[in-house]
């Protein structure tokens, strides 16, 4: 993956830019020492690393104003980061760009149960908001894997799904309101406790945008009432095709269950060699959850175990307590843990239509087979948001572009098949130069119009989403305008 | 003009020389602005069906009844619940698939199933270079290079003309139920109404009609858990004699009037929707003006019906929210203009957004863009 080189006019002025952003922060809010910037090379795609000319860590959006308004006036990019959590490098630095920090600004601004919503400052992390509120019966239901670690900040620029967004929706359906500040260091307010926008829907924009349009330092977020209780249950299939007919059968039979989730044998095994959930060792394995009362939870499930027998499963275990239910869990929750454990890995998110799951996974193999690769797959079946993790080891010279080369190969397939390059983790760099076939060049036009409004000198976060090419022009008009 | 296809609407606008009135079902009462009519009626047709899936391909002029025909036949449904605007505006015609994704147009299950703008996966629109623009897909996720899908939901036209939508479809529970209390003013029916959202029996509805004094919470699902969720409910407010409505065609009729706003059907004035944070509805709604109220969304939306002409925008100084005027003579919307005044800073933005997806302002006579406060 290619960044652009780094503006030598930028770095040979690093210690002017340092000194002013020492000037509009607090003493401790300036990172600049190149063993501190260090700690900022990289997120979570930790292949590709950079550390950037400084970093900031203000405290409010005052702060982060004024932090723009400089580097705005000194044409410095700018990479905004929340925790750093990002599977495609959507925090990754250049050595050109100031990284701006929210990791500081993790205050709860206002909780109103009568009107079902929080605000919070959006370096707070995903879990720590359910987690202000579940006293009161309450949670945020947005729940992606890395919710203890990642923020609202970051969940608002990749607009982050989680397991149980068949039933609750994503970060965007989720998003009640915004404060953001524009490159420009301008504060704009935009939604807050009331639905749906009086003109054009910018906070609909602004979600997902990866970080391009605005800084977003305060985040009005809806939260629901807990379910009375949940319970998953099992069902382990000889065939990957039969596991997905009974996936399209549960859903067409109008049982809306919070959360599907399918596990193919490579992981089945990996999964189970790691926490010991007691999953049997079969092709495919679904856990499916229903939510409710006790008697509502029964019924559904009954519903589901009758489709899922009609399949004939070579295994239909339900959960009887809260410990069988952890035990169901566990095994999927520790997947990705238990992928890292034997192997290097590179995790795609593709998604694609239901009914093309079977000849998707079946295609898959035979392309990891033509790489000579191993991948396995564990996704959320309901919404067709594919998880397949290639398997490497980056010790070896050239296995890391290998699997690369295999993951694009991967998500063209689910472009192919009617799907996309990304269902919840964003494009970032990691999917940034397979734009072009999902999208015609009129398409990303578009897209890049968006950015056009926002940050016409191309100044946060440039280097992403668009792959370098198609977004050159703009980049480096604006390094001719200085 | 009522292009067949896609290329040729993409023509049509590529050549248009002065502003073009675009004109879906022309059922929701929408200020046309000068222009010759360009219609998207002849683009009609489903492209993609697939029940299993939960997605809806479809051109934007299918009328929306032939829509809903084919979800009922698979037992699924729009879960966002569009209204139909014809009995509040007295217009006639029949509404299309592209006019309600063009307004995010949504009714009473909009608190619990999402708008319009959530349902909504993928567009195909022409912009005002003519250019064919395509965003999102037909999956559920999606989050593969920028939203454009919201921004053309709710956009009222003004940023090109929706061509194809693709939408998440749900099951039609197989039954539903409303509680209806009585006797409550609009400050105790919104808190009533926030008990019944904030409690775990999963409201799809929360109305309240002063007209009729009633204050009703929609409960859907399969028939054993209807009735449990419904008891529950009730038990969350004691001292009340609340109503069980059971029957399924008279819950499904009371919130048909609910959604077509039926309590102003017939009368003169003005009509307002108003969208604000659900406990700031009650005082504000003292404030409007209004000869008649009804709330909906847990009192997050007021529909206020005013004498003509007046500003209701003036009493929401100080509340955060927006009113768009939905019904009344086109002086009254040339004065007080459809949409909510945006603050300088959004509107800038806003108006930057027309002014690169439509550089000849073809479709400028559009109410989508608000002027600055």
């Amino acid at each position: 993956m290619q960044m652009p080189d780094p503006d030598s006019r930028i770095l040979s002025r690093r210690d002017a830019i340092v000194e002013r952003l020492r000037g509009c922060l607090p003493a401790d809010a300036v990172i600049s020492d190149p063993a501190e910037t260090r700690a900022y090379e990289c997120d979570a795609l930790t292949a590709y690393r950079c550390a950037p000319l400084a970093a900031v860590l203000p405290r409010t959006t005052e702060e982060v104003a004024a932090v723009l308004k400089v580097c705005h006036d000194e044409g410095v990019p700018v990479v905004p980061r929340g925790s750093g959590t990002s599977l495609a490098g959507g925090a990754l630095p250049t050595a050109d760009c100031v990284i701006l920090g929210v990791a500081r600004m993790t205050e709860v601004l206002e909780t109103d149960y009568a009107d079902r919503l929080i605000r919070v400052q959006t370096g707070r992390t995903n879990l720590s908001v359910t987690g202000a509120v579940e006293e009161d019966g309450f949670f945020y239901a947005p729940d992606p894997s890395s919710q203890l670690a990642c923020a609202i900040a970051g969940n608002i620029a990749m607009n982050s799904g989680g397991a149980h967004c068949l039933k609750y929706g994503v970060t965007t359906n989720n998003l009640l309101g915004v404060t953001m500040v524009t490159m420009e260091g301008e504060i704009v307010e935009l939604g807050g406790g009331h639905l749906d926008a009086p003109g054009l829907d910018l906070l609909g924009v602004i979600c997902g945008s990866e970080g391009q349009l605005g800084v977003v330092t305060e985040a009005t977020l809806r939260i629901l009432p807990k379910p009375e209780g949940a319970r998953p249950v099992l069902i382990g299939y000889g065939s990957n095709e039969v596991a997905g007919a009974c996936v399209s059968d549960i859903i067409k039979a109008g049982v809306l269950p919070v959360a599907i989730e399918f596990m193919d044998r490579p992981c089945i095994r990996a999964c189970e060699a790691f926490a010991k959930a007691g999953y049997p060792d079969c092709e495919a394995l679904l856990i499916v959850e229903v939510e409710g009362s006790d008697a509502e939870i029964d019924h559904q499930l009954g519903l589901i175990k009758q489709i899922a027998r009609a399949h004939d499963p070579v295994e239909l275990r339900e959960a009887g307590d809260a410990d069988e239910a952890q035990r169901i869990w566990l095994g999927r929750k520790s997947a990705f843990g238990a992928m890292g454990q034997i192997n290097d890995y590179i995790c795609l998110d593709g998604t694609i239509p239901v009914s093309e799951l079977p000849r998707v996974l079946t295609r898959i193999a035979e392309l990891a087979a033509g790489y000579d690769l191993e991948v396995a797959n564990v996704f959320h079946a309901g919404d067709g948001n594919m998880h397949p993790l290639i398997l490497f080891n980056a010790n070896v010279e050239g296995e890391l572009a290998k699997a690369e080369a295999l993951g694009a190969d991967i998500l063209r397939l689910c472009v192919e098949a009617g799907g996309c390059l990304t269902g919840e983790h964003g494009v970032g760099i990691e999917k940034r130069d397979l734009m072009a076939d999902q999208y015609d060049p009129a398409d990303l036009e578009a897209q890049m119009a968006v950015k056009d409004v926002f940050d016409p000198g191309w100044l946060l976060n440039p280097a992403k989403v668009f792959p370098l090419d198609v977004s050159e022009a703009r980049r480096s008009a604006q390094l001719a305008a200085e | 003009m009522r292009p067949e296809t896609e290329d040729e609407l993409a023509e049509i606008v590529a050549g248009a020389r002065g502003p073009l009135a675009v004109r879906g079902g022309g059922t929701r009462g929408m200020v046309q602005g000068p222009g010759d009519v360009l219609e998207t009626g002849g683009l009609t047709g489903i492209s993609l069906y697939e029940p299993g899936a939960l997605t809806l391909v479809v051109r934007a002029g299918t009328p929306l009844t032939e829509v809903e025909t084919a979800l009922a036949a698979e037992g699924q449904r729009l879960a966002f619940e569009p209204m139909d605007h014809r009995g509040l505006v007295g217009s006639g015609g029949s509404p299309t698939i592209g006019g309600v994704v063009a307004a995010n147009v949504s009714g009473p299950r909009r608190i619990q199933a999402g708008a319009c703008r959530d349902a909504l996966l993928g567009v195909r629109f022409v912009d005002g270079a003519g250019q064919v623009v395509r965003n999102g897909g037909r999956v559920m996720k999606n989050v593969t290079g920028y939203d454009l899908v919201k921004l053309l939901a709710g956009s009222r036209g003004a940023l090109g003309v929706l061509t194809e939508v693709s939408l998440k479809v749900l099951p039609v529970p197989e039954t539903q139920a409303t509680l209806v209390l009585r006797g409550l003013d609009a400050g105790e029916a919104v808190a009533a109404m926030s008990t019944g959202l904030g409690s775990p029996f999963e409201v799809t509805g929360a109305a309240h009609l002063p007209a009729a004094d009633e204050t009703c919470l929609r409960i859907e699902g399969f028939a054993d858990s209807v009735a449990y969720r419904l008891g529950r409910l009730a038990e969350l407010f004691p001292g009340h004699d609340a109503q069980h409505e059971t029957d399924p065609e008279a819950v499904a009729a009371r919130w048909a009037g609910v959604r077509d706003v039926a309590p102003f059907h017939g009368r003169d004035g003005d009509v307002w929707r108003v969208s604000v944070r659900p406990s700031a509805a009650p005082d504000l709604a003292q404030r409007l003006g209004a000869e008649a109220l009804m709330f909906d969304w847990g009192g997050g939306l007021i529909w206020a019906l005013t004498p003509p002409g007046h500003d209701l925008r003036a009493a929401m100084t100080g509340t955060a929210g927006h009113a768009t005027l939905v019904r009344a003579a086109p002086e009254t919307h040339a004065a007080l203009g459809t949409l909510h005044p945006e603050p300088a800073a959004v509107a800038r933005l806003t108006d930057g957004l027309r002014r690169r997806f439509d550089p000849n302002g073809l479709f400028s006579g559009t109410t989508a863009a608000p002027a600055a406060a």
